[in-house]
């Protein structure tokens, strides 16, 4: 996997949750075997003025594979990881057929593996994502699945979700929930609300994600179970973490980046690349979630990465699906909008969701006889935001001409530069 | 004259009290018209407009149909079944087919709220609204204005109520949105359940209670009740719907001698009007349809007509002097 011989970053400042200094850094088959000053090796990446950072996770991407290649594949999903500093992404299970068995986890497995990220695969809570039947999640964990959810939508069932959290605590696995009330929403397709009722567009309550998630805190005291709540949407939703987490429960949380930065007013040119689930909120709740990110509430940055295929985005507001591009602006977007230090932000980006994956051994840290999973970051670079530019299959980016600031500059997966000077090197 | 927007996709584009007073002016030309033996001027000779129907509607589309042939515009109707949608073209792909063709206007109408909007991002020609989803149907807020200012002059300092599903309606979009903007006050009067969920920035106010309402207003304009809304828990039945917000000839006794009734059609009798109701002399339901369509005749000609930069007319000397002119109005 690592390239022959020995590579050195040079004159970075290396940063993870133990380290803060301007150093080299020196990588040889796949590891870091060295840090220090005025260091060498057989090739040279430059890394002045730039941070040297853990390769960033994202424990939730959407890739698409099986069933919607044309908007996106592993293959193409982990490029665009790489080129946004991921060297761990964890592949949804909403695909076609549902990651619900140890067939389809291998199958992803598989197509994973020879990619420029690692590729760690989710599993069904339960079958088909139906909420009506646990799906096999020993034979799953058996092949190292060790978060499941039915994201896309949440377990309505009460019972059968303390059942799921019960058998799962059991594993030693964690459950992620999409927190989403189906009748309260019925068929809305933006945040119930001013714009929602100025638009004429039907929308979503903030009660349906927030029922959702006082729901399983009392199901992770009723359990024991471990739940991560993906992609909180709601500044009451961010209150009940809070407390809960307070209180000493098993809890975790993730916010992406667009409910960090966007609000529903976007909704208004009736473009649905605005369109997304949960759907964009109020200021008043972007407030909240910067607050929650900002005081640990909310441990990790997610992209909820979700390629569509363009004709499927040329359609009206509410016929078009839900989702948005996510892995090459997330880092961009931290560092642009969230007024937080570096070492919070690669937290948030990195050793906070290795941690749930259960990968902190692989990713997430700088340091000596580590695996050389890396990431280095211009923080200064400025750059347009261009849908087409992206290695995705899909251009449906919200940021579409925006200009951001801070840019990946190389990526190091296992002691591979698989990104140089913003460029995918295969 | 040209007109200030090149889209009519909601009645904010019409530019508040004086662009909608525009309208209302080239409007009575054009009843003038429509009262003469031969009601046809050539304005629009050489035009095209195309209708794009993606959700059944009989009235709009005669009446947007007589205005532009009552101009001498080409139409055509591009059929869009709900069966074609599905084969999956997208609403893009047949705009722009469409445009192709060389047309000048698209009258769209959709279930969605939003389709014009998006037409309108994708398209050179002139893209009006006539109806998206719950959202607006701004001709229809005009030809509204249109009755109640024929009716009882400038709206300034009138009280309108409109009553019913205002969540659902475009129609009560729009005609808030007018009604407003031309000084007048509007009271939506509903239950809650088919109210929108927000009313920020509505410059409105809201009441449960008809009885209390009507001997207020100056206007009662009644929005069609559906029977769908029952399986959506909305309402408990038809029946108390009608017992509550229905205009029944008991009711309309409460209203003041010179008040108004107004419905934008097709009405249930016996549901949010009763029959006796509709068929009294203060009821000004066929005045608005007769209305709609000079209404349209106008915003076509703002659009499209000697005014309208981008798309020269085809004979601007005939074009010009074929601009019927009420006595006493400016040439347009």
């Amino acid at each position: 996997m690592s390239d022959a011989g020995s590579l050195v970053i040079k004159g970075g400042r290396v940063v993870d949750a133990e380290t803060d200094r301007i150093a080299d850094v020196v990588v040889e088959s796949g590891r870091i075997v060295a840090i220090g000053d005025d260091l060498s090796g057989d090739r040279v990446l430059d890394a002045a003025g730039c941070i040297v950072g853990p390769g960033l996770v994202d424990v939730h991407s959407h890739l698409r594979e099986p069933g919607k290649e044309e908007a996106e594949t592993v293959e193409t999903g982990a490029r665009g990881a790489a080129l946004g500093g991921y060297t761990a992404i964890l592949a949804m299970p909403n695909t076609t057929p549902a990651i619900d068995s140890a067939a389809v986890v291998r199958q992803v497995l598989e197509l994973g593996r020879p990619t420029v990220c690692d590729v760690y695969v989710s599993g069904a809570i339960t079958v088909d994502r139906a909420g009506q039947q646990l799906a096999p999640m020993a034979e799953m964990a058996e092949l190292g699945v060790r978060l499941f959810t039915d994201d896309g939508t949440g377990v309505q069932d009460n019972r059968l979700m303390r059942r799921a959290m019960e058998y799962a605590q059991g594993l030693g696995v964690t459950l992620a929930q999409h927190c989403e009330d189906d009748a309260l929403c019925g068929g809305g397709h933006m945040h119930e609300g001013e714009w929602s009722s100025r638009l004429g567009i039907a929308g979503q309550p903030s009660e349906a994600e927030e029922l959702m998630v006082m729901r399983d805190i009392a199901l992770a005291r009723l359990t024991g179970c471990r739940i991560h709540f993906q992609h909180l949407s709601t500044a009451r939703s961010v209150a009940m973490v809070r407390d809960a987490i307070t209180s000493g429960l098993p809890v975790t949380a993730e916010a992406t980046t667009h409910h960090f930065t966007l609000t529903d007013a976007s909704c208004q040119t009736y473009d649905p690349v605005f369109k997304v689930n949960p759907p964009l909120r109020t200021a008043d709740d972007v407030a909240a979630v910067k607050a929650g990110l900002a005081d640990g509430t909310i441990g990790t940055i997610a992209t909820d990465h979700a390629p569509h295929a363009p004709e499927t985005k040329e359609l009206p507001f509410d016929q078009a699906p839900p989702g948005m591009l996510g892995l090459e602006t997330a880092l961009a977007l931290a560092l642009t909008e969230l007024d937080l230090p570096i070492r919070h932000v690669l937290g948030l980006l990195s050793w906070n969701p290795a941690k749930i994956l259960g990968v902190s051994e692989v990713h997430g840290a700088v340091a000596v006889d580590r695996p050389a999973n890396l990431c280095v970051i211009d923080p200064d670079a400025t750059w347009t935001v261009d849908g087409a530019a992206m290695a995705s299959r899909s251009v449906n980016t919200p940021y579409q001409g925006r200009e951001l600031r801070g840019r990946i500059r190389h990526t190091v997966l296992h002691g591979e530069a698989v990104v140089v000077d913003c460029e995918a090197q295969r | 004259m040209s007109a200030p927007f090149r889209h009519l996709l909601g009645v904010a584009d019409l530019g508040g009290r004086d662009g909608i007073e525009e309208v209302m002016r080239l409007t009575d030309s054009f009843v003038e018209v429509s009262e003469r033996a031969i009601p046809k001027v050539p304005a629009l000779r050489g035009k095209n407009v195309a209708w794009l129907f993606y959700e059944d509607s009989t009235r709009t589309r005669l009446s947007f149909e007589t205005a532009a042939k009552r101009l001498s515009a080409d139409t055509m109707n591009f059929s869009v079944s709900s069966s074609s949608v599905k084969k999956g073209e997208s609403l893009r792909d047949t705009a722009r087919t469409i445009e192709a063709m060389g047309i000048d206007a698209i009258v769209v109408r959709h279930a969605s709220a939003g389709a014009p909007h998006r037409i309108a991002q994708w398209v050179d020609a002139a893209v009006i609204n006539a109806g998206d989803g719950w959202h607006e149907h701004p001709t229809q807020a005009l030809l509204d204005t249109y009755t109640i200012r024929q009716h009882l002059g400038d709206l300034a300092g009138l009280r309108i109520a409109i009553v019913g599903d205002v969540k659902h309606s475009r129609v009560a979009r729009s005609d808030v949105l007018a009604f407003t903007a031309m000084g007048a006050e509007v009271i939506l009067v509903a239950p809650p359940t088919l109210l929108p969920p927000s009313l920020a920035g509505w410059p409105v106010e809201v009441s449960h209670d008809l009885d209390a309402v009507l001997p207020t207003v100056d206007v009662v304009y009644l929005l069609r009740m559906q029977r769908e809304r029952m399986t959506e828990a909305l309402l408990p039945s038809m029946r108390e719907y009608t017992a509550t917000f229905g205009l029944t000839g008991r009711r309309v006794d409460r209203l003041a001698d010179h008040a108004v009734v107004m419905h934008p059609g097709p009405m249930n009798r016996g549901v949010e009007i009763s029959a006796d109701v509709a068929d009294l002399p203060r009821s000004l339901i066929l005045d608005q349809v007769r209305n709609g369509v000079a209404v349209r005749m106008a915003v076509l000609y703002l659009l499209l007509g000697a005014g309208a930069d981008k798309v020269p007319a085809v004979d601007p000397p005939e074009a010009d002097r074929s601009v019927p002119v009420a006595a006493g109005d400016p040439a347009p």
